[in-house]
């Protein structure tokens, strides 16, 4: 049994932390998101440099093989700094989607220009209907000679508004919630038939609604096997839920550590408001929950890499249950112990709270993953 | 013990029903409840400002002022049932900070012409006032206020910074209060003063909070001169009067038929929300915790209609009414989340105003009014005495601890 990082993971670990702490304050982050774009494209240069874009991908493809101990370093890091660049977009979903289901010909078209920052991509897999249901998709691909034709409404498409490309979920054959049938496509961005509408999400990213309308795609535009996209859609969506808690355990710990730290300062009815027992039991709480979110964050990253199955599942599951609850609390009690300064834009911890909130229903909120840790 | 309306109850019930209908239909009620803009639905459309004159007309502006004031002579259960109604129709109130706060103050302590020439406008909410209380030193600990107000002549001469001045942006005057004496005890000394807003040497700046929402301000005062007609009671007992008029902010905090609206509105949205073929409001899961809630509140409404009928009675709202703030705040909090959590990836969206304005809304239309009504009911625990101040008032002064 081992907890500890290993010398090139400490390095990655400690190259993110720099740059959070160097490059990444919160007017600096304030400043990029009031940018067209919503990022840093300067950022993203630099996240490529520094090997972060290459992360999860293999050797042979340019990567680093690193696997979801590595993803979830990263995404601690980035959760800390609460980066808005699409890392998780890019690199984590629509990466992952080439990572498990592309050819050579895919890969090569696309991992590259991922790893080094020249693309862009998205995973466009939900729809106005299907919650967190992947297998509820309702877009359809009709065969169209040698090709397909899709149409459909995918809905808050992450990363959408700058993705140089999609990874499409799209029904081939079977019924409206059947596993069975989906197929992936890779969309170029700007494909005839092809619309978004996009906006700024309420915790400081960028979305699209992505509108399919007869878009036109050869027969090289599947990614995996034909009817078998819900198998790669799960696991690609597994580690972003291993990426996104691992965001929120970043967020947290910022959340406590700041909290206390403000509670030593602000000072009320002539002594520090950390001085009151209340308070303290309250920050202790917080802490507690993040300690917990971590130790399941850790099951989560471990079993992932062990291989995937049942026992991954479960694991990522449960840890997204332990996020949603604590997340939350971690995120509300912030802002409570903060008084009215928590509840500002200028001050970082509503901010946070923001996320986490957010990250509560991505890729399931806690009902869900309950219900799954039960199933698998 | 007995909750039944009497028949002449149930008259007057269908009486304030035909009237709502009347002054503030279907159509306004929806649009409002749907409007992105956070700012205009507090504000004063056209709609709103026929409903507080459609209200004074027929004298039911201000229910629970004294009637030579204008209020009624309604009995507590004819309170009860006008309050659920608005409640339900979600009708706008007058400004609280005049209407709720500041009157009862100043028809209690007030000099008649501080009553003559503000009641009037406050009920016909031509006068809009803010509340200049805490300050960045002063939040929970009120008493440690350090705004001065010195006296030169007939003036108060009056230095110091308020913050988290709710729509002081917007307001004619704000009721403050500020340092008059430096004495033993640091809740003596405190006057309240009313001051106009048009007085040179007050300057307001915004303070946006969550969702770039502007509803409070940091107000500066520099040697801002108030006449002393404008000292409310004694000098040096605003303390006494504030905090009778917390009492008052704290009741109403409660916000019961509020809650029950929102309630009722998450089930809609759970009903309509897919899931797996069905809807959202198939799931045991969610379904549950949504009933949770709705037990919560109902307890919370009949101990909020156990305080009113002690006042009823003649009694104050004592330190009780703090339960009515926490569970109040807790429940409205946990229904505004759910709500957010019933719009799943559909909570995310946050477009700018005019994206809106051209493009429509993204998903369900309410999803904007609740995320941001999410976010500021963040402020709800904080604001008015926090949650933690409210049980440490129940432990003192209830519990005797
Ligand atoms: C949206 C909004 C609108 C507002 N509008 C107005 C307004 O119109 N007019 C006005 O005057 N004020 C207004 N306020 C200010 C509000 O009343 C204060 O925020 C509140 O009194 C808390 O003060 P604070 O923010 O300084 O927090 P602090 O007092 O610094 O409190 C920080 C934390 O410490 C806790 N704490 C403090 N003392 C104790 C204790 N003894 N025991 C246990 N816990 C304690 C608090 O509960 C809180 O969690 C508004 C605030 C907000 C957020």
């Amino acid at each position: 049994m081992d907890f500890s990082l290993s010398e090139e993971q400490t390095l990655l670990k400690d190259s993110l932390e720099r740059f959070i702490q160097n490059d990444y304050d919160f007017d600096t982050r304030r400043k990029v998101m009031a940018g067209e774009e919503g990022f840093s494209r300067e950022n993203w240069k630099q996240f490529a440099e520094l090997g972060w874009l290459a992360v999860p991908f293999a050797e042979e493809d340019g990567g680093i093989g690193g696997g979801a101990i590595e993803l979830m370093i990263v995404m601690e890091q980035l959760g800390r700094g609460l980066v808005v660049e699409p890392y998780l977009a890019t690199v984590i979903l629509a990466g992952g989607a080439l990572k498990y289901a592309g050819n050579e010909a895919q890969k090569g078209a696309y991992l590259g220009a991922i790893i080094e920052g020249s693309k862009m991509g998205a995973l466009a897999f939900a729809e106005p209907q299907s919650r967190f249901n992947l297998a509820d998709v309702a877009t359809t691909a009709t065969a169209d000679g040698d090709g397909y034709v899709l149409s459909g409404h995918k809905a808050v498409v992450l990363g959408g508004p700058s993705a140089d490309f999609f990874v499409v979920s799209a029904r081939t054959s079977g019924g409206p919630r059947d596993a069975d049938g989906i197929t992936l496509f890779l969309v170029d961005g700007d494909a005839a038939g092809l619309s978004r509408r996009d906006y700024p999400t309420v915790d400081g990213l960028r979305a699209s609604e992505v509108t399919l309308d007869g878009v036109k795609v050869g027969a090289d535009a599947v990614l995996g096997t034909v009817g078998g996209g819900h198998a790669v859609l799960e696991q690609v969506i597994d580690e972003a839920t291993l990426a996104v808690g691992a965001e929120a355990v970043g967020g947290m710990e910022v959340c406590y550590k700041d909290t206390v730290e403000y509670s030593k300062q602000r000072v009320q009815f002539g002594q520090p408001i950390g001085k009151f027992q209340v308070l303290q039991h309250r920050m202790v709480d917080m802490f507690m929950e993040y300690e917990q979110a971590k130790s399941m964050m850790y099951l989560a990253a471990m079993r992932l890499d062990e291989g995937y199955g049942a026992v991954a599942k479960k694991a990522v599951s449960g840890f997204k249950v332990q996020v949603g609850k604590s997340g939350r609390f971690v995120g509300q009690q912030a802002v409570q112990l903060h008084g009215g300064m928590g509840m500002t834009e200028e001050l970082n911890i509503g901010h946070y709270f923001k996320r986490l909130t957010m990250i509560d229903t991505t890729f399931g909120n806690v009902d869900f993953h309950l219900k799954r840790y039960g199933a698998v | 013990m007995d909750l039944a309306l009497t028949d002449a109850d149930l008259a007057f019930q269908a009486e304030v029903r035909e009237f709502i209908n009347t002054y503030w239909p279907e159509d306004v009620r929806r649009a409002r409840a749907t409007s992105s803009r956070f700012e205009e639905s507090r504000g004063h459309s056209p709609e709103v400002r026929r409903w507080i004159d459609a209200l004074n007309e027929r004298g039911w502006a201000v229910p629970n002022w004294p009637q030579e004031w204008g209020g009624t002579d309604w009995n507590p259960t004819q309170k009860y049932i006008w309050d659920k109604e608005t409640a339900k129709a979600e009708c706008p109130q007058l400004s609280a900070f005049g209407a709720r706060m500041l009157a009862p103050v100043l028809y209690t302590w007030g000099t008649d012409a501080q009553k003559n020439e503000f009641l009037p406008k406050i009920r016909e909410e031509r006068m809009i006032w803010c509340q200049g209380y805490s300050e960045p030193g002063a939040g929970s600990d009120l008493a440690g206020l350090a705004t001065r107000a010195v006296r030169e002549g007939d003036e108060y001469v009056v230095n110091g910074t308020k913050l988290w001045t709710s729509g002081a942006h917007v307001a004619d005057w704000m009721f403050c209060l500020v340092r008059t004496e430096s004495g033993a005890k640091k809740q003596e000394g405190i006057s309240f003063l009313l001051i106009d807003m048009k007085t040179p040497g007050i300057t307001v700046n915004p303070v946006y909070i969550l969702g770039g929402i502007h509803s409070v301000n940091e107000v500066e005062l520099k040697d801002v001169r108030v006449p002393v007609e404008n000292l409310v009671g004694e000098e040096n007992k605003g303390w006494t009067y504030a905090k009778g008029l917390l009492t008052h902010e704290r009741t109403g905090i409660a916000g019961v038929a509020r809650s029950e609206v929102q309630l009722a509105r998450l089930k809609r949205i759970a009903q309509e929300t897919g899931m797996d073929g069905g809807s959202l409001w198939d799931d045991p899961a969610f379904r549950t915790r949504v009933t949770e809630l709705e037990v919560d509140l109902e307890a919370l409404s009949v101990t909020e209609l156990r305080v009113l009928a002690q006042v009823a009675q003649g009694g104050a709202p004592g330190p009780e009414s703090s339960i009515l703030k926490i569970r109040g705040t807790e429940i409205g909090q946990a229904i505004a989340m759910m709500t957010i959590e019933a719009f799943g990836y559909y909570g995310m969206p946050y477009p700018e105003q005019t994206l809106i304005d051209n493009e429509g809304p993204i998903g369900n239309p309410y999803v904007m009014p609740t995320m941001k009504g999410m976010l500021y009911g963040r402020a709800s625990s904080i604001f008015g005495g926090s949650n933690e101040i409210q049980k440490n008032i129940i432990s003192k002064a209830v519990l005797g601890l």
